[in-house]
């Protein structure tokens, strides 16, 4: 009956099946030993025992970022047995609420639970957590678990230091391996630069259960238990005094201030503001979306990631270039009528002052038309077969200042800016459709160039210290912490020191010329100190130029190098120059005595001017 | 039919498969103790306790005895040949009625509530639908070969299994399957068997290995297969030097591409970058743009007419035949990615991502699989003996008294365990075939297959899916699964077999 055998076909198929099933059986249970060691991990439960987070101090000790004790309240839902929701709700002083409903939940997924424990409160205070400990044998299967968390003693640096949260899944899958769900880390600024540093290592105990979920003993005694290891301290360079300054001459104002010390690089203050409080930094779950639905985008750190052009300030790295081109001299002199005349009927204007004028007092007086000849003559170089090729060996000099490209500071997130070559010129004019007139504006530092508050600051420096520069950073090297060998090698510009010489003479004019000299910047002006400056005032597309300005102090062996960027300031002198100033008179002499000048800066309100949309 | 019921009672004890019973019995014991067992720790209690599932599940089986009593002694065996249709229709009602009235139980919309007694109207289905197959295929001018019966025989497994989809429980319609083993058994060609295997591989190729990958293996599959039919070595030769010129193709073709690279920017930097709108490089970066399978795709459609005309010149249908199902499976390689991505619903999606380890996601959809290895793998050749395992006992695999029985049985009682089930399973389903098979009547030999494909799809499935060879597919292991309402199906469609098969036997 049976059909050509066909049943012996089925049971040879079934064999095979079987077969396939016996063999995979064989081969987890027999083979492999993976199984086992995971089912050894699953019977032992381990206890985190979490390292102390490392301090972060400012350059003279002071504490910027410590640590206080906090609790995390842990169920283990299948240990709770009946107990007053309302007591519990009462002692931990949430919402009866809840807790039902975080039970209910726990309820829910019970299956992947299982016997573990699952945190139910996060960072409970300490008076808290006391209140909850004496009365918590009325409450079985709840535990608290001791947690360190931040503490800031100073408003200094909310968006330097930046903030320290739970890890989410996405974090935990781009750092195989480093995180467990319910671990903290450093997400911005020195918190999440230095993690590595920071964050020590975890530590476990390990228990052994029996079949009853019982905890029958320590694992081998404990001889496989491993003690946390507290994170590395961090030094920074910041300043706390200059930066928490900062921050208050810049109060409703937007823009940043970058200070750094010449000698090192080591970066004083960086303050970008609106920026984020210390306190909001404390507790930024509660505050998250207050920081980042607001407007004036706090979050963002304009020191670093705002490119703006850097206007006049930049006449001072074109003069450089023209000196070293050999295509300016000190002594040359052009006249200025009320601005450039180029082309037919077209004009880069200027303010009224004297005419001609020799370089110093270009930079002193912050002479337009005088730099149109200096960059005009720097492409026309015959030295060179086109303008393409002398405006890209302009770009050499350019970028050896460190603008058009990162810096390689130590700091997350820094932007590259941009400097123009012939490649950019080709692209929107076509190739030989453009000449030294078309670029003019590159003169003054507009047009196509983009530089971070941090690059001005960086020139300022590199100014300051006569043709070189150390790469800008905000980690002191201290016990157990090294910072990388760059940042204490010189970074040379293309350009020789003797020439610096002449160019500062024309900043100290800038500065110390008094009032009604054609001195730019004698708003700057500090008694018994030798500041040199350079105004700028940047275009803003956006409503009012920004107000822009560098300055160091003394001149001889500078201590500080400052830029300050203020948008919709105005003139450089407006606001830029007096709050340098400020900051290099905090630094310097330790107190402000021009205190109308101070109040004054600190109680302008320019938020109304600048556009959030 | 009264006098049919009452029967000298030696004869009738002669005629019941009492080794069919006793197999049946052990797995039913072996069930009972390792849900026990499974429970053990969250609440050790006696294992008659009412309260544990333990306690639940002995109830059920002295019910589900009661059942398969009251099938062999009492309920006259003719009735399963007489009313097929209503059955078979009433249960589709259910089928369709529990869309609109269940609750929503994981997704999926199949249970019926009544009370304290829940029940899956899918369960019930099999064993109507293995009847009115059995009423079918045994009608005298049955003919599997008319195209006209063919059809309507898969109409009666399609429409339940369809209906069961529509509940959102594809595993339990994946059961259905099976059946197609019952219609090879009734005279269904080998072929049908060969392209359901074939299509199940091109899936899981396309989604491993891609679409080249899977067009090659089913050109290597289908010169096999022509080789066999007639003129095995030209075939085998031209095929085979084809088959392994394309499989060269993908690392030649790189290393072309490499150089054209290498060429292009070579011409990039000896001459100025084009503007928009230059040229220059138009036949470079065209040939940039060709895949392999492109390549492959052309030279296939290109060899095509000329085969088909071959084909019909020399009479050759298989050749033809096979033509055909070429271009339905180059078809289905480049759907199968649509299919895959949106005719499954995620869950599916992650269950097959897993298995076919394309992700490795052991915090979901992987859990379950990683920790039912975990308890099976840990159980070692012996295992931990009786109450002793800590893997299923504490929780860490989900459904462990009901679709994952089978962990506790691993971890337990180890290989030797793991064994000792599945050989009884496979004595069981062998026992079943054989005894079909000496039935003169043709509607107890189709039922008897019937039954026989239902517990061997659920076993692979199951087991399989505990090991992590099959997708996760929530189907119970019959007869060791916690549930009255499957221990009761399983029951039934297991003993109208024995009742029909004695039925058979009293004649000789």
């Amino acid at each position: 009956m049976s059909a050509d055998g066909r049943h012996i076909r089925l049971f040879i198929g079934l064999g095979i099946a079987v077969l396939l099933l016996l063999g995979k059986i064989f081969s987890i249970q027999i083979l492999q030993d993976r199984y086992k060691e995971d089912a050894d991990r699953n019977s032992t439960i381990y206890e985190t025992i979490y390292p102390t987070r490392g301090v972060i101090y400012d350059r003279n000790g002071q504490i910027l970022v410590g640590n206080k004790v906090a609790y995390d309240i842990l169920v283990s839902p299948r240990e709770v047995q009946a107990f007053d929701t309302l007591a519990l709700a009462t002692v931990l002083d949430v919402d009866p609420s809840f807790i039902r409903a975080r039970l209910q939940e726990y309820e829910r997924r019970s299956a992947s639970i299982g016997f573990q424990s699952v945190t139910m409160l996060r960072t409970v205070p300490a008076e808290t957590y006391m209140r909850f400990d004496e009365v918590k044998y009325r409450f079985p299967g709840f535990k608290g678990q001791v947690r360190g968390i931040r503490d800031y003693p100073v408003n200094a640096g909310g968006n330097l230091l930046g903030y320290v949260s739970e890890v989410n899944q996405d974090y935990i899958d781009r750092h195989p391996g480093e995180y467990r769900s319910g671990d903290y880390a450093g997400m911005t600024g020195i918190e999440a630069a230095r993690e590595e540093d920071l964050r020590g290592e975890k530590g476990y105990h390990i228990y052994l259960r029996n079949s009853r979920n019982q905890i029958e003993q320590p694992y081998k005694d404990g001889a496989e238990d491993k003690e946390a290891v507290p994170g590395h301290d961090i030094v920074t360079t910041i300043d706390a005094q200059l930066q928490q300054y900062g921050q208050e001459l810049m109060q409703n104002k937007v823009g940043s201030i970058v200070a750094i010390e010449p000698s090192t690089g080591e970066i004083l203050a960086l303050v970008s503001s609106p920026g984020i409080d210390v306190e909001q930094l404390a507790d930024i779950g509660k505050h998250y979306n207050e920081i980042v639905s607001n407007p004036y985008k706090p979050m963002y750190n304009r020191a670093v990631q705002a490119s703006y052009p850097p206007g006049s300030v930049f006449k001072l790295v074109n003069g450089l270039i023209g000196l070293q081109e050999g295509t300016l001299k000190p002594s040359y002199t052009y006249p200025c009528s009320q601005g450039y005349h180029f082309g037919a009927g077209h004009k880069l204007g200027c303010h009224s002052h004297k005419s001609p004028i020799n370089m110093e007092e270009s930079i002193m007086m912050s002479c337009n038309a005088y730099y149109c000849y200096v960059l005009k003559n720097i492409l026309d170089n015959k030295k060179y077969p086109n303008v393409a090729e002398a405006l890209d060996s302009w770009h050499e000099y350019v970028e050896s200042f460190g603008f058009g490209r990162k810096l390689g500071s130590d700091f997350p997130a820094e932007l590259a800016g941009s400097i123009p070559t012939s490649r950019t010129y080709n692209r929107a004019y076509g190739r030989g459709r453009w000449n030294s007139t078309t670029v003019i504006s590159l003169s003054i530092g507009q047009g196509e160039i983009l530089a971070t508050p941090m690059h001005l600051a960086n020139l300022c420096a590199t100014i300051a210290n006569r043709g070189h520069y150390y790469i800008p950073h905000i980690v002191k090297a201290s016990e157990g912490v090294e910072i990388d060998p760059r940042f204490t090698q010189k970074q040379y510009t293309k350009v020789d020191t003797v020439h610096f010489t002449k160019l500062i003479r024309g900043m100290w004019r800038a500065v110390n010329s008094g009032a009604g000299m054609g001195g730019t910047a004698w708003v700057a002006h500090i008694d018994s100190l030798d500041v040199c400056g350079k105004t700028g005032t940047a275009q803003n597309p956006r409503g009012a130029d920004n107000s822009v300005f560098i300055c160091f102090a003394p001149m001889d062996n500078p201590k500080i190098a400052i830029a300050a960027y203020v948008e919709n300031g105005g003139f450089g002198a407006t606001y830029a120059a007096p709050i340098a100033s400020l900051m290099v008179e905090k630094y310097l002499k330790g107190q402000v005595k021009r205190t109308a000048l101070e109040e004054q800066m600190k109680s302008r309100d320019l938020m109304s001017r600048v556009k959030t949309d | 039919m009264i006098g049919e019921v009452v029967i000298p009672e030696r004869r009738l004890r002669q005629s019941i498969d009492w080794a069919l019973v006793g197999t049946y019995l052990l797995l039913v014991f072996i069930g009972w103790i390792s849900i026990y067992a499974s429970i053990h720790s969250t609440n050790p209690s006696s294992i008659f306790a009412w309260g544990a599932r333990s306690g639940k599940q002995f109830v059920w089986m002295l019910t589900a005895f009661g059942l398969a009593a009251l099938i062999l002694y009492v309920i006259p065996p003719k009735i399963w040949e007489a009313f097929p249709i209503p059955l078979y229709l009433g249960v589709l009602a259910l089928l369709v009625l529990v869309i609109f009235v269940s609750k929503d139980v994981k997704g999926s919309h199949s249970w019926f509530e009544l009370g304290p007694v829940k029940f899956q109207p899918a369960e019930i289905s099999k064993i109507t639908t293995s009847l009115l197959l059995a009423f079918y295929l045994s009608r005298q001018n049955f003919k599997m070969s008319r195209f006209k019966d063919f059809v309507l025989a898969a109409l009666i497994i399609a429409v339940p299994m369809l209906v069961i989809v529509a509940e959102s429980e594809t595993g339990s319609a994946l059961v259905y399957a099976g059946f197609i083993f019952v219609l090879y058994r009734e005279g269904l060609s080998g072929w049908w068997l060969g392209l359901i295997g074939l299509i199940i591989v091109l899936f899981i190729s396309t989604l491993v290995l891609g679409a080249y990958w899977s067009v090659i293996l089913l050109i290597a599959v289908l010169v096999l297969c022509n080789a066999f039919s007639d003129h095995f070595w030209r075939r085998m030769g031209i095929g085979g030097a084809f088959v392994a010129l394309m499989a060269l193709l993908p690392g030649a073709w790189e290393w072309v591409c490499s150089a054209v690279q290498g060429h292009m920017d070579w011409m990039a930097d000896v001459t100025w970058v084009p503007e928009p709108g230059e040229t220059q490089h138009y036949f470079w970066s065209f040939l940039l743009k060709i895949k392999p399978i492109y390549i492959l795709l052309v030279l296939s459609l290109l060899s095509l007419p000329f085969l088909a005309l071959y084909a019909y010149r020399k009479r050759d249908n298989f050749l033809a035949l096979t033509l055909l199902v070429f271009l339905a499976g180059v078809l289905f390689i480049f759907s199968a990615d649509y299919i895959f991505q949106d005719v499954l619903q995620p869950h599916q999606r992650g269950r097959i991502e897993v298995l076919l380890g394309m992700k490795e996601d052991l915090s979901g959809v992987g859990y379950n699989v990683n920790q039912s290895k975990i308890a099976i793998g840990s159980g070692g050749l012996f295992g931990k003996g009786f109450l002793q395992g800590t893997q299923t006992t504490f929780g860490f695999v989900p459904e462990q008294s009901t679709d994952f029985i089978f962990c506790t049985v691993g971890e337990e009682w180890g290989f030797v365990g793991c064994l000792v089930v599945i050989l009884l399973y496979v004595f069981l389903i062998v026992r079943l075939v054989l005894d079909a098979e000496s039935c003169r009547g043709r509607f107890t030999r189709i039922y008897g297959y019937c039954v026989a494909a239902c517990i061997f799809m659920h076993l692979f499935i199951n087991v399989g899916m505990t090991v992590g060879l099959m997708p996760v597919i929530g189907i119970p292991l019959p007869f060791l699964s916690y549930g009255g309402s499957s221990l009761w199906a399983f029951t039934v469609l297991l003993f109208i077999f024995l009742a029909l098969y004695r039925d058979e036997k009293k004649y000789f």
